[in-house]
């Protein structure tokens, strides 16, 4: 671990270069067979995506503890709260627009309103689906942060996937992971020991600041490179854990740059960007904002990468905000 | 094999159903209001549930569960348990006064409430998942949820009934609190859940209606939890909000009383 030269406070976490990251296959499907065999109590549940969210194989390794419940969210919801108050660890699996939409009630009072470890996992987070606003889901950091209690994370690959829901598993209450499936990049380098809570620094730069969450990261290590490449030096602060949120070191953090840049995969309002919001001005400190996510309106059609160009999530126009703001640097 | 196990307790049945009763009054005396109308209807089948069907540990805690998805109703699982001894009778009277844990539609975790009902409809699931969970440890707990017909109208329930009926779930049995009246008036009036029973069946469920102020009845259809059922079990209870005091049963807003204290003691005198 190199000296860190401006946030001494920060763990440093290394990254594969961006551009050339290893692939992993399926990595949930894998987390999810190898901890049902080390925990009989582990169960899931899907309402009719287990072929779309990796959780087949361990539907067929452990038939007995896996619960198809159909295309009903809801129930769901409502049954993997039952399931836990018999002493199981549910796992309910549907996408995070489900979830956090249409099974919100169910999640608020049969996860929510009590302290049993239950793991909600939102497939095609933000813009990965092309299906708009049935499918994109951009609000669901905003309303599971308002959920007392909810812990919520929000992971930037395949390492931080697998042992995000290895941490879940271990603590009381609901979790609400953001799920990444099948070839999903592995950009951490392993060994990584996740910690809900606290963030990780991915780069140590000086002239502007980076908050980032999600893929969201993934993006600001790609304008990372390119503005390295013409001489800005970017400081990177990767915030996997939207909640509990880590106000202060969120906060000094961004005391040390002029302007910070905040980077998710997720509505403008309500999410990551929110809440380094909230840490500056409830900690007195002017650096100023600028966030990058879904505006206030209903995304395109498309591909990931059209839609981020269109969203001004592409590396291109974080690069031209980032150098207009260390002011042609 | 005796032809009427239970023949015997049918006296003290009655007594403990009438007990229950008074506590509900006492209960809303406080504050001159309360869901007495529902602590009434549903007296008699929580006796029939506390007191005979289910079953207990050696350490005097449930075995099998009970599941009120009717947060509002809670008045009436209070009174029961009052009755069990699980609350004073002294701190039952603070019913839904500001900071009381008797709370008028409680969170779970409060003794006696398995779920957070109340936001309605949402009991079945949470029945159906704790059936699955039974199972699954092979314990052989059968879970009994009461809901009303009111929350027939949630379509989460249906999703419950037929979840239920794909598992098989013979562990399970749902109580509706047939009392045929919601927020704005007659259940009838505002969307019928009729045909029940014919509904019911037609999604798997073993289907009973019954006077649910029948203690025969209860005890024909309600048999011990260790009795095995050939299906899940639903059980139509036709209940009489107010049921015991007359001019509750009459009254036009007894789906909330709000009442003088003589019309409350008049009630405990009524009930005998």
């Amino acid at each position: 671990m190199q000296d860190l030269k401006s946030h001494p406070n920060l763990r440093q976490v290394p990254v594969n270069d961006i551009s050339n990251a290893p692939i992993i296959e399926a990595p949930f499907a894998e987390v999810l067979v190898e901890i049902g065999r080390a925990r009989s109590e582990l169960v899931v549940l899907s309402a009719d995506l287990s072929k779309y969210t990796d959780v087949l194989p361990f539907s067929e390794a452990f038939p007995e503890r896996f619960f198809q419940v159909g295309m009903a969210e809801q129930n769901m919801m409502g049954i993997a709260g039952g399931l836990a108050k018999t002493g199981l660890i549910p796992v309910a699996v549907t996408y995070s627009v489900f979830a956090a939409r249409r099974a919100c009630d169910q999640v608020q009072m049969a996860l929510a309103t009590g302290h049993n470890t239950a793991i909600i996992m939102g497939f095609l987070p933000g813009i990965t689906t092309p299906f708009r606003a049935s499918h994109q889901g951009t609000d669901d950091l905003a309303i599971m942060r308002s959920i007392p209690g909810m812990t919520i994370i929000d992971p930037m690959d395949a390492t931080e996937l697998t042992q995000a829901f290895r941490s879940a598993i271990e603590i009381p209450g609901p979790v609400y992971i953001r799920g990444l499936r099948g070839q999903v990049a592995q950009v951490i380098i392993p060994p990584y020991e996740f910690q809900i809570g606290p963030p990780v620094l991915l780069c140590d730069g000086e002239d502007i600041g980076f908050v980032s969450t999600g893929l969201g990261t993934q993006w600001a290590l790609e304008a990372t490179n390119i503005l390295e490449a013409e001489g800005v030096s970017v400081g990177l602060l990767h915030v996997p854990t939207i909640k509990p949120f880590a106000y202060q070191d969120v906060a000094q953090f961004a005391e040390g740059y002029e302007h910070v840049i905040t980077i998710e995969n997720h509505s403008i309002i309500g999410g990551l960007g929110s809440a380094v919001a909230e840490a500056t001005a409830l900690s007195g400190i002017s650096t100023r904002l600028h966030p990058r996510g879904v505006p206030d309106r209903w995304a395109e059609a498309g591909t990931l990468e059209y839609l981020r160009m269109t969203l001004g999530l592409d590396s291109a126009t974080i690069v031209k905000l980032a150098k207009t703001l260390v002011g042609g640097k | 094999m005796p032809a009427n196990p239970n023949q015997l307790q049918d006296t003290e049945i009655e007594e403990t159903a009438i007990n229950i009763r008074r506590r509900v009054i006492d209960m809303c005396l406080g504050r001159g209001q309360g869901y007495a109308g529902q602590g009434l209807a549903l007296a008699d089948v929580l006796t029939h549930l506390f007191f005979r069907v289910m079953r207990k540990r050696d350490d005097g805690s449930y075995f099998d569960r009970f599941v009120l998805s009717t947060g509002h109703s809670a008045i009436a699982l209070f009174a029961t348990l009052g009755e069990l001894g699980i609350y004073d009778q002294q701190e039952l009277r603070s019913y839904g006064q500001s900071g009381s844990r008797i709370e008028e539609s409680p969170l779970e975790g409060t003794p006696g409430f398995e779920i957070t009902g109340g936001s309605l409809g949402q009991g079945p699931s949470q029945s159906v998942g704790m059936a699955l969970g039974e199972r699954l440890h092979k314990s052989g707990a059968k879970v009994y949820c009461l809901l009303s017909d009111g929350e027939l109208q949630e379509g989460q329930v249906w999703e419950a009934i037929m979840s239920a009926s794909h598992y098989h779930l013979i562990n399970l049995v749902l109580l509706i609190d047939n009392n045929h009246m919601q927020a704005d008036g007659a259940t009838d009036m505002i969307l019928s859940v009729e045909p029940l029973t014919e509904r019911l069946s037609a999604f798997g469920f073993e289907t009973f209606r019954i006077d649910a102020h029948n203690h025969s009845e209860l005890t024909r259809v309600l048999p011990s939890a260790s009795v095995e059922f050939p299906k899940p079990r639903a059980v139509i209870l036709e209940t009489i909000p107010g049921k015991g005091v007359k001019s509750f049963e009459q009254h036009h807003k007894v789906h909330y009383l709000r009442l003088d204290t003589e019309v409350w003691q008049d009630a405990i005198s009524e009930l005998g």
